[in-house]
């Protein structure tokens, strides 16, 4: 049973509208991130399906019963979804074990009583219990956002950019720990984020958003291998940009023929390598003079100058194998890792 | 040119002590601290002059009247401005209803109505010859003692008045204190099961709880000092007491001690409002602001809280004002002459002064402060603004008291050794008025100037100083022209306190010299109510100036438009 689903949903702010047409779900137990730059109305998918805004076209249903459409919308209260904001949102006026609690008025003593301290014990914060919010770390915050919002078991675990509040040394020890939270607890879960690599970590399915629309959804895998469109290339990876031109159905390159992707003949095209696809090569390829090694730890950054017409390209490989500024090398492309688009309008979202 | 070491901040246990040689911004922040203290002090050391006989009479007579008059004029004016300051805080803020716009600066008006002007219009109008009343009889053709009607010239009256003028101070503070708050706390409420009410109670109301207190405590120290309203409504407490006891028994130690009795019930009040505020101050845990998504009201619900902030307004506004402006249209053409016009020229020219030094002073003390920082400092500007939360009618005493000390010591020492009688030379002069409109007022002028110091920032001052001007010319080119229209700011909240001020005017000023709100009190203890009115109605119509300031303040602090709900 799909824990939520979204079919056409449309919602504006004062006439601006701020997600379009939105047809998303989150199987039962399955982790999805809406990844997109900020404005791009992901935040407002979440509120969508946290009861917090109406819709204004489509319909929501969580575990398969409508709870959404047109001019009627069940309160937030009433239909049993976790959220954890951005900033966690925890009451200050509350002990930690207090917030945790929070959710379960009118559910059996039992329960009130047992559930705060078996949330706290499975985030690891039991000893803390008795603390104020402002006490407490931003990652001890952020568990105990996460632990309230578990606390009442809900259908469906809705995060709003859950580590952007972190520092970058806790963000990735705190997104493992949440991670193993999650699929304990075995939830459906939303996830926002901007950051792709965050998302490709994390999810089961990811829907990338832009401008209040969803422009590719599929597995982490799909998307990186199979960027529908420059923007989604661009977002997911760093990319050397290159124009071209398809001639004769295919897209001449320095480095041979690429596919057209089905382009027009004579249309111009943007042509995208990711760094990783270029490597060095004993027999073949194309010359180029190294101008620049940036050491990033286990992979570098090479600049390369291309032999034959001057053009700067940048190439990641593994440190080890990085050579001295100014060698001449032979570079070979991988063509899986290069992608030719129609020439879009320019792209701002850089 | 001798090199010193560099000052260091006082960081260390030692450099916080009062040891350090104290400059001159030091001793002048002192001194103001001094002169603000002496009369509380004085009122304070009363306690330990043995009083005798009149004491003894008024402890056995009327002080269980005024204790207990007072007890139940604060339960009164706490619980009514309570409940409308935090209902129609909330109404304005969380919930959409036609005319709430209107309403969010609108219900601060009534703080334009003095307490003494609101309670002689009220006796007024519900008087038995007063248009209520009269046309009640007209209607039903009832005759005297036909019917039962409450008598406003009581303590319920008095409650009633208070509750509708100061309730703007609990409003003031809540609303400030429901915006701050986080939406995404709320939210969260909400999706952890709890309805809108639910969150409310259970979220919004115990994060507010401090600034509520806040504002009740503000409110509570209106009604404490209140003179004029309690007098014309024949209610005894401890301000009435010591207007009898100064002036009908002549008795100024008995006086000086009512006055230190109640400032018994100020150091609650003041002790009452830290504690609620104390020990846990609440961090927002979320600095998330997105647009307030407001609930809708329809139909009987929207005409319910309509009704709730239209209320408040038209019994603590409208209908006072209302009936003001119908006196002065009757008597104006009789009422306004040149002795009016003189009474108008002396609160003007008494409300500026005091408005001039008390900016003066405060811009002194706050720039003073932030030169020099360190507890002595700190003590010292803490203690020349606890004026605000001392009855006029203490205050007034407190200075009169040693005022009339020095000058039977003067006229004693120059009759002695030159044969000649200075007589009363400081008290009953304006400048011990002015004297003491600045001990009351400062606060007003001092908080106002150092919040809008902060403003300019400390990497500025070091801008100005390594450009080559000193401490002065800083103040002088910097901070001041930066801090302008604070301090136009602050000079009017004094000048309008000063014109509203009753108590401390009416003891302190020089014989035979009366002030706008002196006259029109004196009229209406007359029961001469709409010749009094033309007085009240230019006090209320200055009052409204600070209302508009304030109003002017919520919109600028209205939050963001939807844009910014996706800002992260």
């Amino acid at each position: 049973m799909d824990a939520l689903t979204l079919q056409g949903v449309c919602h504006a702010y004062n006439g601006v509208l701020a997600i379009d047409s939105i047809d998303l779900t989150v199987g039962e137990g399955k982790l999805v991130c809406l990844l997109g730059p900020s404005g791009c109305g992901k935040t407002t998918v979440l509120r969508v399906a946290a009861g917090l805004e109406a819709v204004q076209q489509g319909r929501v249903f969580i575990a398969e019963s409508e709870v959404a459409r047109p001019g009627a919308s069940m309160p937030p209260e009433e239909r049993g979804v976790g959220l954890v904001f951005q900033d966690y949102a925890l009451f200050p006026h509350l002990t930690v074990a207090e917030n945790v609690a929070f959710g379960l008025k009118g559910r059996p003593s039992v329960e009130r009583l047992g559930t705060p301290k078996q949330m706290l014990d499975l985030v690891g914060l039991a000893d803390l219990s008795e603390r104020y919010p402002h006490t407490l770390s931003g990652g001890e915050q952020q568990r105990v956002a996460l632990a309230r919002a578990l606390a009442p078991r809900p259908r469906l675990l809705l995060l709003d950019e859950p580590y952007t509040g972190l520092d970058i040394h806790l963000r990735n020890q705190v997104r493992d720990e949440t991670l193993r939270v999650l699929r304990m607890a075995g939830i459906s879960t939303m996830i926002v984020t901007h950051d792709p690599e965050e998302a490709m970590y994390m999810a089961d399915h990811i829907a990338v958003m832009r401008a209040g629309r969803i422009l590719q959804q599929g597995t982490p895998s799909e998307l990186y291998n199979a960027p529908a469109n420059a923007f989604i290339a661009r977002f997911l990876s760093d990319v050397n940009a290159m124009h071209g031109t398809v001639e004769g159905g295919v897209v001449p390159s320095l480095f041979g023929s690429l596919d057209s992707n089905g382009v027009d003949e004579g249309a111009r095209v943007d042509v995208l390598i990711r760094p990783e696809a270029l490597s060095f090569s004993n027999d073949g390829g194309r010359p180029a003079i190294v101008a620049a090694v940036r050491p990033l730890g286990h992979t570098s950054i090479v600049t390369l100058i291309m032999a034959d017409d001057g053009t700067e390209l940048r190439a990641r490989v593994l440190s080890i194998d990085s050579p001295a500024e100014g060698a001449q090398v032979m570079l070979t492309l991988d063509v899986r890792q290069s992608f030719v688009f129609p020439c879009a309008e320019p792209t701002s979202e850089e | 040119m001798s090199l010193s070491a560099p000052e260091a901040k006082p960081n260390g246990f030692l450099s916080g002590l009062p040891f350090r040689r104290p400059d001159g911004w030091t001793i002048t922040a002192l001194v103001v601290a001094g002169l603000v203290a002496t009369p509380i002090a004085v009122v304070m050391a009363s306690l330990f002059v043995p009083a005798g006989e009149v004491w003894r009479h008024l402890a056995a007579t009327v002080l269980p009247g005024y204790v207990a008059n007072t007890m139940m004029l604060m339960i009164g004016v706490g619980l009514g401005t309570l409940a409308i300051g935090v209902a129609t805080a909330w109404l304005v803020t969380m919930c959409q209803f036609p005319g709430r716009a209107l309403f969010e600066w609108a219900l601060l008006l009534p703080l334009a109505v003095p307490t003494y002007a609101i309670a002689f219009t009220y006796g007024g109008l519900f008087e038995f010859a007063g248009p209520v009343q009269s046309a009640l009889r007209d209607a039903f053709a009832w005759g005297r003692g036909d019917y039962w009607f409450p008598d406003i010239r009581s303590l319920g009256g008095a409650v009633l008045v208070m509750t509708v003028v100061l309730y703007p101070y609990v409003y003031l503070l809540a609303r400030a204190a429901f915006l701050e708050q986080s939406v995404c706390v709320i939210e969260v409420s909400r999706t952890l099961g709890r309805s809108p009410w639910q969150s409310f109670v259970e979220v919004a109301l115990p994060l507010a709880r401090p600034a509520i207190a806040g504002g009740l405590a503000l409110a509570l120290m209106e009604t404490l000092g209140d003179f004029g309203a309690v007098q014309y409504l024949a209610v005894s407490t401890f301000t009435t007491g010591i207007f009898r006891t100064w002036f009908g028994l002549g008795e100024p130690i008995a006086a000086a001690q009512l006055s230190a009795a109640l400032m018994l019930f100020v150091l609650a009040l003041i002790l009452f409002e830290r504690s609620s505020r104390g020990g846990r101050k609440f961090h927002h845990t979320s600095r998330r602001y997105r647009a307030l998504p407001r609930y809708k009201l329809g139909g009987t619900t929207a005409a319910w809280g309509f009704l709730a902030c239209f209320t408040p307004i038209f019994l603590g506004f409208l209908l006072p004002g209302g009936q003001l402006v119908a006196w002065t249209l009757e008597t104006a053409s009789t009422v306004v002459d040149a002795d009016f016009l003189t009474l108008a020229a002396n609160s003007v020219m008494l409300a500026s002064a005091t408005a001039v030094i008390a900016v003066a002073v405060a811009l002194l003390l706050a720039y003073g402060h932030r030169l020099r920082p360190g507890p002595l400092m700190a003590g010292a500007t803490r203690v020349s603004s606890m004026g605000y939360a001392i009855p006029g009618a203490v205050i007034a005493v407190g200075v009169l008291v040693p005022f009339a000390w020095l000058d039977n010591r003067l006229d004693a020492f120059m009759r002695e050794a030159f044969g000649l009688s200075t007589g009363l030379i400081l008290s009953g002069t304006l400048a011990a008025l002015i004297f003491g409109y600045l001990v009351r007022f400062l606060a007003i002028s001092f908080n106002t100037v150092e919040a809008s110091l902060g403003k300019v920032t400390p990497t500025m001052d070091g801008s100005a100083r390594t450009l080559g001007l000193g401490p002065g010319a800083t103040l002088a080119r910097v901070h001041m022209p930066i801090i302008s229209g604070s301090l136009l700011t602050a000079a009017l909240l004094v000048f309008v306190d000063v014109m509203k001020e009753l108590p401390a005017t009416m003891i302190m000023r020089p014989f035979n010299f009366n002030t706008l709100a002196v006259r029109a009190f004196e009229l209406a203890e007359d029961e001469q109510l709409a010749e009094s009115a033309p007085a009240a109605l230019s006090i209320v119509a200055v009052g409204i100036l600070p209302v508009i300031l304030l109003s002017l303040a919520i919109a600028r602090s209205r939050p963001g438009h939807w844009a910014d709900k996706e800002a992260a």
